[in-house]
């Protein structure tokens, strides 16, 4: 046995070495089709969009091109699977799976590879520890740190007393649906307010008796995990039994242009949160349409740029150029390999000053990574809908999640996956 | 010409009712058996395994399954999914519970417990026909579904209702789990499949598919012959479930590795195997692997090459695959409502005479 392991070792070594004299090849599982193809369509374009700007401006990455490729899983497992059998051959520096129920799927088999696995706000929260998810990243933060944002959120606005208030959350029943429940029960705790669990079925088309539910008995608050067509809904049938949209909270995912403007005016104020800035007129626009839109290289249909998920796109493609320009700079060669570039995720360091040098200035949270930390500071802001100007806009600061709560639970998690699969949590 | 009876001469029965009387016939099916097994482990890679291989010989299961209570019982059933949820579930579970018994039990029993749930969910067939029992086995595709997201039990207290295969070795070698070499799960399937062939293509043929045929094609008449349709059916729904349960199993454990339920065992796995026997040919097993290759290998070969040697954008691709195996699936319905297993027969007809047809 210890010898297979050396030779398949050895052999991943090999394949790993073998295109050093390629491109930094940084491949994307889209979904342009299917039920969720909405929201696919903005965060696959500004995925691509900031590489192709990197290629056009600045020659690529620290003067090596990126091979950019799109493979196309319609938010279907299998076909992440097949995706990501035919990606890794060619050696992907990093993958970002847009899928929770694809990054569960690529996070043994990443480790086994040797592929960073970067899930962006999403994938399996307790990545975060490093020592057990060696190869896997969520950066900036995590669904562990967006429920006690919501709810520090919520504190506020009722002066930090939640005693005897009812919560209610919406959910799609999935992985990333169920995500939040067990942080949202711990603070539920601490805080004392009463939770209700609304579970929507995919792909959330019908949710009368949920919303029924909720009407008849009246949380104060409602948080939603949604994505897809589910968010339209959500905040539709909200609209209809004239719920308090600012008592209407949504994860990062259950905030964009696409869920709020069916319900037109009535979905005024209804509040979403974020873990990146939403600004209009960031100075990368300038370039983005200097040297990516009037050269005709816009991913799609260009009609995305700005969105708010076109910007969550931008972003993770961000950090991870930022890894790559880290790895390139601890190794000091600019053709990276994927191991090197879990070294660059790991020494992530993004700071205002690099945002600002992005062209991009106050565009999200610091950002220090480590070994032990493999999703960052767990900084969420809230942002609300104002239907008149057409644009969600900050209403907080950054806030830090409760990480008292957060990090034995992630602690907990990770050691029962580690004890599951046979893994010594380690850092070299 | 050399497809042909003549000049063979059978002097027993056991060489009269052979499964592939014909010397030729018999000698491609060795040929086949031999490459999978003895050459295709040696050139087979991650890619072929995982995108191309286990798919195909997991749904040929599901498929023979599937096959055995419409084609040859014709109980029509939209509850594959369900069950094949129940045999992941019961992997899972004795995965964890038992880790030092071998897989191979595992995926056994996992489809004995199928069975047994395949039986009570059969039992309305005894009162119900047609559409009605559709709909009923409907109800056990959704309530399955909803059990499994519902009560944490089954996953283990997860915090993502998620299940994940932990590793478990055969003769050493990983067979679940991300450390597994692609020969070793694609044999492991292998064996499966062909197991899963051989005993439903004897079934089939023996006294206990005769019933099942009886009963397909009209239950008051086989009745009156002797065949009790309570057993029968219940045989069928038994058998059925419990080649599904397999499939449902190893698609957990050996392909996918980690399997949420809404998504892996919805409605939409229950009509795709419904799919897979209906265009490769109700009652037959030929028909259950011509289906699914053709519903799991095509979707693969349209995209490699309109993306990978075409260069096209992957959603136009991705939207042109629905629509050409919209198409096709329309085009072999309307060309031979009896499936692709029927133009075999055609075409093996036609070789008896060849080249000299009149």
């Amino acid at each position: 046995m210890k010898t297979k392991t050396l030779i398949t070792a050895a052999a991943a070594v090999m394949m790993a070495a073998a295109p050093a004299m390629a491109d930094l090849f940084v491949p994307s599982l889209t979904y342009r089709s299917g039920p969720y193809a909405a929201n696919g369509i903005p965060t696959a374009d500004g995925y691509k969009d900031y590489f192709t700007l990197l290629n056009e401006r600045d020659g690529g990455i620290g003067g090596v091109k990126v091979e950019f490729e799109e493979c196309e899983t319609g938010y279907n497992t299998e076909k992440g699977v097949e995706c990501y059998e035919a990606l890794k051959s060619k050696s992907p520096l990093a993958i970002h799976p847009w899928s929770t129920g694809i990054t569960y799927q690529l996070i043994p088999k990443a480790t086994a590879d040797g592929i960073p696995v970067h899930s962006v706000g999403y994938g399996r929260t307790s990545a975060k520890n490093g020592e057990v998810f060696r190869w896997v990243f969520n950066y900036p933060a995590n669904y562990w740190d967006g429920a006690s944002v919501a709810i520090s959120h919520i504190l506020d606005q009722e002066g930090g007393d939640l005693s005897g208030k009812k919560v209610a959350l919406v959910y799609h029943n999935s992985a990333f649906g169920k995500e939040p429940i067990r942080t949202l029960e711990e603070l539920g705790k601490i805080h004392g307010y009463e939770l209700s669990l609304l579970p929507v079925d995919h792909p959330g088309q019908e949710q009368k008796s949920q919303w029924l539910q909720i009407r008849r008995e009246r949380p104060d608050y409602v948080i939603m995990w949604g994505w897809g067509v589910m968010n339209q809904v959500a905040i539709q049938e909200a609209v209809n039994i004239r719920f308090p949209m600012d008592h209407f909270i949504g994860i990062w995912w259950s905030g964009s242009e696409n869920d709020v403007k069916p319900a037109g005016d009535g979905a005024n104020g209804y509040k979403a949160l974020t873990f990146n800035g939403l600004e209009k007129d960031y100075p990368i626009f300038d370039d983005i349409q200097k040297h990516v839109v009037d050269k005709g290289l816009a991913a799609g249909a260009g009609d995305q740029i700005g969105t708010v998920l076109y910007m969550r796109g931008l972003y993770s493609a961000l950090m991870t150029a930022e890894a790559i320009k880290k790895a390139q700079e601890i190794h000091g060669t600019p053709d990276v390999t994927p191991a090197m570039v879990r070294d660059g995720y790991e020494a992530l360091d993004i700071t205002q000053e690099t945002y600002a040098a992005l062209g991009l200035p106050g565009f999200g949270p610091d950002i220090q990574g480590s070994c032990q930390n493999h999703g960052g500071q767990g900084l969420g802001a809230v942002s609300q809908w104002d239907a008149a100007a057409g644009q969600f806009k900050l209403i907080t600061d950054y806030i830090q999640s409760n990480q008292d709560v957060i990090a034995p639970l992630i602690a907990a998690d990770s050691e029962a996956f580690a004890a599951e699969n046979n893994i010594t949590p380690n850092c070299d | 010409m050399f497809y042909r009876e003549a000049g063979e001469f059978k002097t027993s029965y056991v060489d009269d009712n052979q499964t592939f009387p014909i010397r030729f016939d018999r000698w491609r099916y060795y040929a086949v058996l031999a490459v999978a097994f003895l050459v295709v482990p040696f050139f087979i890679n991650d890619y072929w395994a995982n995108a191309v291989l286990l798919p195909f010989l997991i749904y040929s299961i599901a498929a023979i399954g599937l096959n055995i209570l419409v084609g040859y019982c014709g109980q029509v059933s939209l509850g594959t999914g369900g069950f094949m949820a129940v045999g992941a579930y019961a992997t899972y579970k004795l995965m964890t519970a038992f880790p030092e018994v071998n897989l191979f039990f595992h995926v056994l029993l996992a489809g004995g417990i199928t069975a047994i749930v395949g039986v009570l969910f059969g039992l309305p067939s005894l009162r119900i026909k047609g559409f009605y029992l559709a709909v009923a086995t409907l109800a056990a595709q959704f309530f399955l579904v909803w059990l499994f997201n519902r009560v944490p039990w089954f996953y283990n207290y997860s915090a993502s209702g998620q299940i994940n295969a932990p590793e478990r070795t055969l003769f050493g070698h990983a067979i679940s789990g991300p450390a597994s070499e692609p020969w070793a799960v694609y044999l492991f399937c292998l064996v499966f499949t062909v197991g899963s062939a051989i005993i439903a293509r004897n079934l089939t043929r023996g006294t206990q598919g005769r019933k099942w045929m009886a009963i397909r094609d009209m239950d008051i008449a086989a009745e009156i012959i002797g065949v009790n349709p309570l057993t029968s059916k219940l045989t069928a729904f038994a058998v059925s479930s419990f080649f599904v349960g397999i499939a449902g199993a190893l698609f957990f454990a050996v392909y996918l590795g980690a399997v949420e339920v809404g998504e892996v065992y919805g409605i939409n796995k229950s009509f795709l195997v419904l799919f897979m026997i209906i265009i490769g040919g109700l009652g037959s097993i030929f028909g259950s692997f011509a289906g699914a290759a053709f519903l799991v290998l095509l979707p693969v070969f349209l995209k490699n090459l309109l993306v990978g040697t075409l260069g096209w954008p992957t959603d136009l691709a991705a939207h042109l695959e629905l629509m050409i195996v919209g198409l096709l699936i329309i085009v072999f319905l309307i060309a031979e409502p009896h499936g692709i297993a029927q133009l075999w027969r055609v075409t093996k007809e036609k070789l008896r005479l060849w080249p000299f047809p009149h």
